[in-house]
């Protein structure tokens, strides 16, 4: 067994990884977990996105990170640093979840789905196949992406494990 | 995030007096459920990063069972009730049969209905200490349960704050029943709008 490095990537944050390195985020719940690969350099990228539009962004400093439409051109960008190339990106995508479902009535319990939304239009508006999903649903998931496969493993506490 | 540029402790003080009332009614509920004594203790008001909320009950992938309401009225917020899987068979035991929550990865639709009501008429009785304190209207929403991971229920309740900052300012009160290990957990995240108001209402100078 060889030992493999993980990389953490936080609430609201992201990160890529090459070299066979493994990128990870926890509990994603309404937030959604995103990755880019490009098959060829195996790079790998992954952001835990938590609401739709930076339109909405009231902080000074913008965590690019944190909002689906500015998140994915960031992390196009950090890839493009480690040699990825942007034609060659693919992505996959998990979460999106609407964990309270009867909470309300407020705009706040449909973030998840407009979370999921968000993403793929940013995606689309980048030229980037979206190639599976495991979004939506009522529950929390955890999701690690091999820099090697391209695979994303995604755990949740009452279905297991499953590859997208 | 500079949520509050002046008196900085001194507000931090009336939040955690604001904990500390309405956290203490909720124990006195909750220990007359039970007919048993409810330890409380002293709350904590933190400003932390994302990130560090869920390490509060033991990290983003541990499971817990959560009740959340979203707070209305004059100062909107988030409410969390967070137990343990096992304090929770253990309410549940004390309240509906003592073969109560034998399976632990599903709850019976009674059993969570039951779980359901212990975290509302618990947040009632917060919300209601603390309008009564401060002379504003505070009520709960209809009261909603997940049983999963920390991390993921939580993120829920940090939406208003993602727009300002990556970091979220939470009262925290955790309490213990009789000398059994039970750990919960009272959250209130009140948005960030609402503290001026709450400030306002409990006398605090505002800038």
């Amino acid at each position: 067994m060889t030992e493999v490095t993980l990389i953490k990537v936080g609430m609201a944050d992201l990160n890529v990884a090459a070299g066979g390195a493994v990128l990870k985020t926890t509990g994603l719940g309404s937030c959604v977990g995103v990755t880019l690969y490009d098959p060829v350099r195996k790079a790998a990228g992954m952001a835990h996105i938590m609401l739709p539009s930076s339109e909405i962004a009231r902080e000074g400093q913008l965590n690019a990170a944190k909002y689906a439409d500015t998140a994915i051109p960031a992390l196009i960008a950090r890839l493009h640093e480690i040699g990825a190339v942007k034609e060659r990106l693919v992505a996959k995508m998990a979460g999106g979840a609407q964990m309270f479902a009867f909470a309300g009535g407020s705009e706040a319990t449909r973030i998840g789905p407009r979370n999921v939304e968000s993403t793929k239009l940013a995606l689309e508006a980048e030229n980037i196949p979206l190639l599976a999903e495991d979004t939506g649903a009522h529950y929390g998931r955890t999701i690690e992406f091999d820099s090697s496969t391209g695979v994303l493993v995604i755990r949740s506490v009452q279905y297991g494990v499953k590859e997208i | 995030m500079s949520l509050f540029p002046k008196d900085f402790d001194f507000k931090m003080d009336v939040l955690r007096e604001v904990g500390n009332i309405g956290a203490g009614n909720a124990a006195t509920a909750l220990s007359r459920l039970l007919n048993k004594p409810v330890d409380m203790a002293v709350p904590t008001v933190s400003l932390l990063p994302f990130e560090e909320i869920a390490e509060r009950v033991g990290g983003s992938e541990t499971v817990v069972v959560a009740i959340f309401l979203r707070v209305g009225g004059d100062a909107p917020g988030n409410m969390f009730f967070i137990i343990t899987r096992e304090s929770a068979r253990r309410l549940l035991q004390g309240l509906l049969s003592e073969d109560a929550a034998s399976d632990e990865a599903e709850y019976s639709e009674m059993e969570m209905s039951t779980l359901c009501e212990i975290g509302n008429i618990l947040a009632g009785s917060y919300l209601s200490s603390l309008g009564d304190l401060t002379r504003m209207q505070m009520y709960p929403s209809v009261p909603s349960i997940a049983v999963d991971m920390a991390g993921a229920i939580l993120s829920y309740g940090l939406i208003q704050f993602g727009t300002m900052g990556d970091d979220a300012l939470l009262i925290d009160t955790s309490f213990r029943e009789g000398k059994e290990e039970t750990q919960g957990h009272f959250f209130l995240i009140p948005d960030p709008e609402s503290f001026d108001k709450l400030f306002r209402a409990l006398g605090v100078p505002v800038e």
